[in-house]
């Protein structure tokens, strides 16, 4: 056998399931792995003695039935763990021990899984190079110069140094799949609805949605089939037949009407990325897919509308960290003062900045130029997917408009950085499924990623197209292990 | 009464305008968007779940209960009910707001335009009702347990409130406490809030605004924030009137404002000018998607609504031929017009209305209780309105029993039994003590048949006090009459 943490979710279940391997061993194989992998600074919080003391349970009475039989998993630091501390890598946040579970981590526990630990991302996940952290940014794995993206960069990395076996994000603008396409790794942000968003710390909420992050399409189907749950504790929730994806996966797409929207083939965009895209269309087409020409023509305008939608959200969501009631707190001399030093100094310059922009474009005489037309082009936006889903089963896209950059690169041009979404983000504003998929290195050998974007709760879709595609693009990224000390 | 409420200055008279934004608490078990209990007078923050203390990743569930109910508020104020509204989140720091923002409904209230009758001194008069819509409640600030800190009790934060928008159709402080307290009925009745002010269950914030009388534009208005007590709008709105008026006789101009009514010193201050307004930045919750119920929802729930006060006055009015005045007083409170239908159940109605807004009503202002608490039952007033109505006793011996009654509920029939107090009728016996009364003052007999009629109550007197009021007052009147001819 291979080492254990080279071997794929599907396959570490299929061990344990089959008793080859014990919970203890793949614990402690991925615990002795992340110690030696601090450089790569992927965890806020390791709860390494616990997830052990919970697989030895596990062993002592394994319960094979379940789909993630005693599986340690490393998650983002958005989601609310009960007793461990969840800061969404914020100062405000940074002694905020959470007395509840989100709904998506406990649907993982309930499942079997075991908690590693809190990792990195970007603060209040508002960034795309896990730069904004309070705990400072993370490696990327494929070179040490390289953002793995954001904002679940930490998760990105800790899955692509193979230091959870598969983990979990939240995708706000494309928070899942541009950090998945900088690291070489499957990222499926699934339809809004689909996963709860109870106990999520709250970016924006009408965009986030939590989603898994694998190293193959078939992990990801499995692990979204044991995070998606109908939940009457967030209003949004939808209350859909839940398919079994992993079981339901399937390589033919015979027939499949697959979309190539032209306003995506942006100005600037590389040689490489039109490359890795017309060698897309053509695995399509040699699994039996048809591809059509199609046009999303409000595409233009999700960027600005992202940009006003969800900082106007993210604005009234982070009022709540006041210091009044949890979380880090500054003395002030009055009410007001404490208010003005905590969020001062608690919050950091991206969150500010965002916080700034979002309540500039919801004040009176700004509203309706800015947030209620916003509104209106996100309705166009989400017109024009549902009138290509007449024609088409499926859109396919590049991930990114190039493959991940350099630490500080970006750091100091907010546009540029933002720019990096533009791919993603009008797949949240419409509310749809998108998986990116690891499809080929550009000339510095750096990952680049494909998305598929589907129909509402029509993963099971984009699912089957990414599993054929997978087959076809045999992505191989040969991970040197630099940062690892012994 | 009759006489319209206006404020003269310099021989000019201005009339007042006045716009209430009642704030009701919704009657329900648990708060507006999560399970915690609304229980009132718990030890501080033990009602609050994470969702009220605004715990990161926490969301709001409605809470169906206080949809129904603000849709039979509604209902219950001929109001439009809207099929879809959209709570929105109103932002703005404090501390007793845990979530930064407060969630409420700005532009789609559930319910829309609707109206109110009163019953005024001098004939009905309809309030438009602009908007019902529904909100949470805040926690409580306490500034004044720690000298140093500010202490925060968030048992309240969540609670539902109706916010009910009153057009600017109110002319006098007199006019608001009756639209108030018809208010109160009409959710009393409905049993959506038990409008009790002391509580805090209901509570307004009164916007006036004063112009000359004849004229058709409104002034500027000012707005005196939350005011607890129908006594304490009255007077804030009479303070504040004239404080405009004043102003505008010396020439100045009213500013836009927000105002405090400061209740020890009677006057209403500052509090914000309109430049100084928070800015809100309403929009739609994203947490909550829009409300919406279909036709046959609202139906459902008017099929629950109970008689109101409207059509319980005119049942009385048609079907008991009581005065509009009297209906009016019987049917403001439920439980005034369940007690009064409970002693009507036996006993005639006309007395029964006089005996329950006369000595029932003193007895229970005397004793400060309400009439859930009286301390004579239904049941024993029908028994003594029966006693004076068969002629077992008069009335002046009814107060008496009455009285005695009230020392604990006793049952009239047998008071009157044991104290002996049954109406002397027997008008043999009536005769004799009458001629001993005529007997024993001649000289008064003579001047009455000299012309002096009025002595007539003189010997009516002496006869009942002679029975020791026991004597049938009627019977000694023919008697007399007859004697004295």
């Amino acid at each position: 056998m291979s080492n254990i943490t080279d071997l794929s979710l599907s396959e570490l279940v299929s061990n344990i399931k089959n008793k080859k391997l014990s919970s203890q061993d793949v614990t402690s194989e991925y615990i002795e792995r992340s110690k030696k992998s601090k450089n790569l600074n992927t965890y806020i919080e390791e709860t390494f003695d616990a997830a052990l003391k919970k697989a030895k349970e596990f062993d002592s009475k394994p319960d094979l039935n379940k789909k993630l039989p005693g599986i340690p998993m490393a998650v983002k630091d958005l989601f609310c763990t009960k007793n461990v501390k969840t800061t969404a890598s914020s100062k405000i946040l940074n002694n905020f021990i959470p007395t509840y579970e989100s709904t998506v981590t406990q649907n993982l526990w309930n499942d079997g899984a075991i908690l590693l630990g809190k990792l990195n991302c970007d603060e209040f996940a508002m960034g795309s190079s896990n730069e904004t952290s309070y705990f400072g940014n993370v490696i990327s794995p494929i070179d040490k110069d390289l953002v793995p993206g954001g904002s679940s960069g930490g998760s990105a990395s800790a899955l692509a140094a193979k230091l959870t076996p598969a983990t979990i994000g939240t995708d706000t603008g494309g928070s899942i799949r541009q950090p998945a396409s900088f690291t070489g790794t499957v990222g499926l942000k699934p339809t809004y609805g689909s996963c709860s968003r109870y106990g999520i710390v709250a970016f924006a909420s009408s965009l986030d949605q939590a989603g898994p992050m694998t190293r193959n399409v078939n992990d990801a189907a499995l692990l979204l089939e044991v995070m998606s749950s109908f939940d009457n504790k967030d209003s949004t929730s939808v209350d859909f037949k839940r398919p079994m994806y992993s079981k339901d996966l399937s390589k033919d797409i015979k027939g499949k009407k697959i979309g190539i929207p032209k306003e995506y083939r942006v100005d600037g965009m590389s040689e490489e990325i039109e490359k890795l895209w017309d060698d897309g269309k053509n695995y399509l087409k040699d699994c039996g897919a048809e591809i059509i020409d199609v046009s999303l023509p409000h595409t233009k305008f999700a960027l600005p509308t992202y940009y006003i939608v969800a900082p106007a959200e993210a604005s009234s969501n982070l009022a709540r960290y006041d210091g009044v009631k949890y979380g880090f707190r500054t003395e002030g001399n009055n009410l007001i003062d404490m208010y003005e030093k905590t969020r001062s100094v608690g919050f950091g310059d991206e969150v500010k900045r965002r916080i700034m922009i979002g309540t500039y474009v919801l004040s009176s005489g700004y509203y309706d130029a800015y947030y209620l037309k916003a509104q209106k082009v996100r309705r166009l936006i989400k017109n024009d997917f549902n009138n290509i889903f007449q024609k088409v089963d499926a859109i396919l896209t590049p991930s990114t408009p190039s493959s991940a950059f350099k630490i500080g690169d970006k750091s100091n041009d907010p546009v540029s950085m933002y720019l990096n979404d533009i791919f993603t983000v009008p797949v949240n504003l419409a509310g749809l499924p998108g998986i990116s998929i690891p499809a080929g290195l550009d000339k510095k050998g750096y990952p680049l990623g494909l998305q598929i974007i589907g129909k509402s709760f029509d993963e099971q879709n984009i699912l089957n197209i990414a599993y054929s595609m997978e087959d076809k693009i045999n992505f191989k990224f040969n991970l040197k292990e630099w940062w690892m000390n012994e | 009464m009759n006489k319209d409420y206006l404020i003269e200055r310099n021989g000019k008279k201005y009339e007042v305008v006045i716009g209430l934004e009642v704030h009701a608490q919704v009657l329900s078990e648990s708060k507006l968007f999560s399970t915690s209990s609304t229980k009132f007078g718990s030890e501080p923050n033990t009602q609050v779940s994470l969702v009220d203390a605004a715990f990161p990743g926490m969301l709001p569930v409605i809470n169906e209960f206080c949809i129904k109910q603000a849709i039979k508020t509604g209902i219950g104020l001929n109001a439009k009910i809207n099929n879809k509204s959209i709570f929105d989140r109103k932002n703005y720091f404090y501390a007793d707001l845990p979530q930064g923002y407060q969630i409420s409904q700005y532009k789609d209230p559930i319910v829309g335009e609707g109206n109110v009758v009163l019953d005024l001194a001098s004939g009905s008069k309809t309030i438009g009702i602009e908007r019902l819509h529904l909100e949470q409640d805040a926690g409580k600030s306490i500034h004044d347990i720690d000298p140093k800190n500010t202490l925060v009790d968030l048992n309240r934060s969540g609670v539902a409130l109706m916010e009910i928008v009153s057009k600017p159709d109110l002319r006098s402080p007199e006019e608001v406490n009756v639209y108030i307290k018809k208010l109160r009925s009409i959710m009393r009745y409905l049993g959506t809030c038990d409008g009790n002010m002391q509580e805090g269950s209901l509570r307004a914030d009164v916007n006036v605004s004063v112009r000359k009388q004849g004229e058709d534009k409104y002034g500027t208005r000012c707005e005196i924030k939350n005011v607890n007590s129908i006594k304490f709008m009255q007077m804030a709105i009479e303070h504040e009137a004239n404080r405009q008026v004043d102003i505008l006789e010396e020439g100045g101009k009213i500013d836009q404002e927000t105002r405090l009514f400061d209740t020890k010193k009677n006057e209403t201050r500052s509090m914000r000018s309109k430049e100084d307004a928070h800015d809100y930045r309403y929009f739609p919750d994203p947490d909550l998607l829009p409300l919406e119920f279909n036709d046959e929802y609202v139906e459902n729930i008017k099929k629950e609504i109970p008689e109101l006060p409207d059509q319980k006055k005119s049942r009385f009015i048609e079907k008991f031929n009581l005065s509009s005045y009297e209906a009016n007083i019987l049917v403001s409170d439920l439980d005034i017009s369940k007690y009064f239908e409970a002693v009507i159940e036996n006993s005639d109605v006309k007395l029964s209305s006089n005996w329950i807004t006369g000595e029932l009503f003193a007895l229970l202002n005397e004793k400060n209780l309400e009439i859930t608490e009286s301390p004579i039952s239904a049941k024993n007033l029908s028994k003594l309105i029966n006693l004076i109505k068969e002629g077992t006793i008069s009335g002046k011996i009814a107060k008496t029993v009455f009285e005695m009654m009230a020392e604990g509920d006793k049952n009239p029939i047998e008071i009157v039994k044991e104290k002996g107090l049954k109406q002397q009728s027997d008008p043999k016996e009536l005769e004799k003590l009458i001629e001993k009364v005529i007997n024993d003052n001649q000289d008064k007999v003579k001047e009455y048949k000299s012309g002096k009629e009025k002595l007539f109550g003189f010997f009516v007197g002496q006869a009942m006090k002679v029975s020791g009021g026991k004597a049938n007052p009627q019977l000694v009147n023919e008697i007399l009459k007859k004697k004295l001819k």
